[in-house]
């Protein structure tokens, strides 16, 4: 998300996502794409296409993701003080379903965030 | 038939205007009965024509009267009238005939001495070349036996070795020069007029040596003298060796292709040459003409003239300012002017090619139906069965003839509607089906030659029209081939175009890949639910 090497990433969103338990499994509600074992080219939410973060693509409706604030396109980049910008598919899967923790917090970024304090410092 | 043409009403006006003659006089008519009945195409069509009655043409016939009474005999309807075998074949004259007959008349005496004439300097020489070592190690033992020192052993082997090394010579020489003549050029071919010279020169020098030390002093050693002998045979035989390497060998690497298109239809073949002058690069170019470029068709080419013609007739070009003859502004008026009318040519042609198309393919299906119908009800006799019928036994020519009328209306009038009718003779045709019958070919395989227009050499020869070449080229035509040199080939009714391209420099580069780095990764993307 317009990331210049060096600079903070500063337009970034805190999110607390408290899971839900269905039976056997806490769930968040959300899908996660990305990673770098992946196909950074294929991200429709990405700006850099070479940019191998993770990215939420769905929110399923109602869940706790979506209560929290979550939305489709964002790029997660840290979970519980854990770093999600240099991870495999399978290590963010394993970082966001722990079975120990009932609440997560998420550092997201947006590109709508992005524009919005862009303009906000333009102003 | 060079002014026949099915297109449409066109040809009508045309070839009436131009008072050819032709013995397709009868052909003339039927075509253009066909183009005004386009829309009820029934099978009777021909009844109606039959009912035509044709005069000649009154003008008088180019080649005299005795061709056109044998053309009225034949009827050119053989397709539908044939049960019988009549033997006829067609002949047409026309105006290219004419001249070609003429030309060839004035052609064919006279230049016959020149041909001879290198022929006889060239056996001479090498009468001469062959004999000069035997005279040197004879003459002397003639002249002055008693005064010879003997030589024994070494003579002896002298001698053999010579005389194998002259059969050797004479071999190589028969296997390398004594060839048939393939072509008649129209300059000196450098190179062996060289090597004459070169062989001349050489022999001469090696008879003063011997005639001014040998003969007059007398030597007596003659050892040395069948040396010197054996000498001039090693010489000979590496002359012959300088031969092989400039006559033959020098052009085998290909260096140049040249391009050749056929003025009349645009058809263009590439070759591949190595360093050759223009007239032998000329020569190779007119072989591979007659097996690789498709037979020249006249009839094909008549109708984007009068297309052309159409246009531009009915714009005149009146003066309104006075008198001024400015010519070139008159025809550019004139070109502007025709380029910016809007005439529906294009349209015509676009239809007419596409009914032309649909009725080629209707004619193929009932050919190719009638063939294959045909060919069912012949039937290879094995060796054993030959004697339990004989009354019906046929040679393949009587097979041939029994099967035909079935299938020739139908040929006959596919061979028409694509021009080809002038190509194939009735004899022609049944000598190829005796031929596809002998050796058991499909039916498929003996129509292959009538579906498409095949290269000259599958024709006869009288119908070849291009024997006679000239060369026309702006250098002179022994030098050697160059990168964008052009030369013309012409012939009574079309020319070929040569145009010499050199062959690039090619780099090529080693590159070495490890049979152990071909390795691969699966790219996903693949979406996980948390």
């Amino acid at each position: 998300m317009s990331y210049i090497p060096g600079q903070p990433v500063t337009a970034v969103q805190r999110v607390e996502i408290h899971k839900l338990r269905q039976g056997e499994n806490l769930i968040l509600g959300f899908s996660i794409g990305g990673g770098i074992d992946q196909d950074p080219s294929q991200n429709p939410f990405s700006e850099d296409k070479t940019d191998k973060g993770i990215y939420v693509t769905r929110v399923s409706e109602g869940g706790p993701a979506e209560i929290a604030g979550l939305q489709i396109g964002d790029k997660i980049m840290q979970v519980n003080g854990w770093d999600m910008t240099m991870v495999t598919h399978d290590q963010a899967r394993k970082r966001l379903t722990k079975r120990s923790e009932e609440v997560v917090r998420l550092l997201v970024t947006r590109q709508s965030l992005q524009k919005a304090v862009q303009q906000s410092m333009l102003s | 038939m060079d002014t026949e043409s099915t297109y449409s009403g066109y040809s009508y006006y045309s070839s009436h205007s131009k008072k050819s003659h032709r013995q397709g006089s009868l052909l003339f008519f039927r075509e253009r009965t066909r183009e005004r009945h386009k829309s009820p195409r029934n099978k009777d069509g021909r009844g109606s024509e039959k009912s035509v009655t044709i005069q000649p043409p009154t003008g008088e016939p180019l080649l005299g009267n005795d061709s056109t009474r044998t053309e009225e005999v034949q009827d050119d309807n053989w397709g539908e009238t044939t049960t019988a075998i009549t033997g006829t074949s067609e002949h047409s004259i026309s105006q290219e005939d004419i001249a070609r007959i003429s030309k060839d008349m004035e052609d064919s005496v006279g230049l016959d001495c020149k041909r001879y004439l290198g022929l006889t300097v060239a056996s001479f020489l090498g009468l001469l070349v062959f004999l000069t070592p035997i005279a040197f190690i004879l003459l002397p033992p003639i002249l002055w036996r008693d005064e010879l020192e003997p030589c024994g052993t070494i003579c002896e082997g002298l001698f053999i070795s010579m005389a194998f090394k002259l059969l050797i010579l004479l071999i190589g020489t028969w296997a390398l020069f004594f060839r048939k003549r393939r072509a008649d050029m129209p300059r000196v071919f450098v190179f062996r007029a060289l090597l004459l010279v070169l062989i001349f020169l050489f022999v001469v020098s090696y008879w003063l040596f011997y005639g001014v030390r040998i003969l007059d002093s007398r030597d007596r050693n003659y050892q040395g003298i069948v040396q010197y002998a054996v000498s001039l045979v090693d010489a000979l035989l590496f002359i012959h060796y300088l031969a092989i390497v400039l006559l033959e060998l020098r052009q085998l690497q290909p260096m140049f292709t040249l391009q050749v298109v056929r003025s009349t239809d645009g058809e263009s073949r590439f070759y591949s040459l190595g360093h050759l002058s223009i007239q032998r690069a000329a020569l190779v170019v007119l072989e591979n003409y007659y097996k690789d470029f498709t037979i020249y068709n006249p009839n094909l080419l008549t109708a984007s003239k009068f297309r052309a013609a159409k246009h531009m007739a009915g714009l005149k070009v009146y003066n309104v300012d006075g008198p001024s003859n400015n010519a070139t502004g008159q025809s550019r008026a004139m070109i502007a002017a025709a380029a910016r009318r809007r005439d529906s040519s294009h349209n015509e042609l676009y239809y007419e090619e596409a009914e032309h198309e649909r009725r080629v393919k209707k004619r193929k299906a009932r050919l190719v139906v009638a063939v294959e119908e045909a060919f069912i009800h012949i039937q290879r006799l094995q060796a054993e069965e030959q004697q339990k019928a004989p009354g019906e036994v046929m040679d393949p020519r009587e097979a041939a003839q029994a099967i035909f009328p079935s299938m020739a209306r139908a040929l006959q009038k596919y061979l028409r509607i694509t021009r080809q009718q002038n190509y194939h003779s009735m004899e022609s045709i049944l000598q190829h089906l005796a031929f596809c019958i002998t050796n058991g070919m499909t039916p498929k395989a003996f129509l292959e030659r009538y579906l498409s227009a095949g290269p000259t050499l599958q024709y006869d020869k009288d119908r070849w029209l291009s024997t006679q070449w000239r060369l026309v080229s702006d250098e002179a035509v022994t030098n050697g081939l160059r990168d964008g040199i052009v030369f013309v080939l012409k012939c009574l009714d079309f020319s070929l175009v040569v145009n010499v391209k050199k062959i690039p420099f090619i780099i090529l580069s080693e590159e070495f890949i490890d049979p152990k780095s071909h390795k691969f990764v699966l790219r996903l993307q693949s979406e996980t639910s948390v």
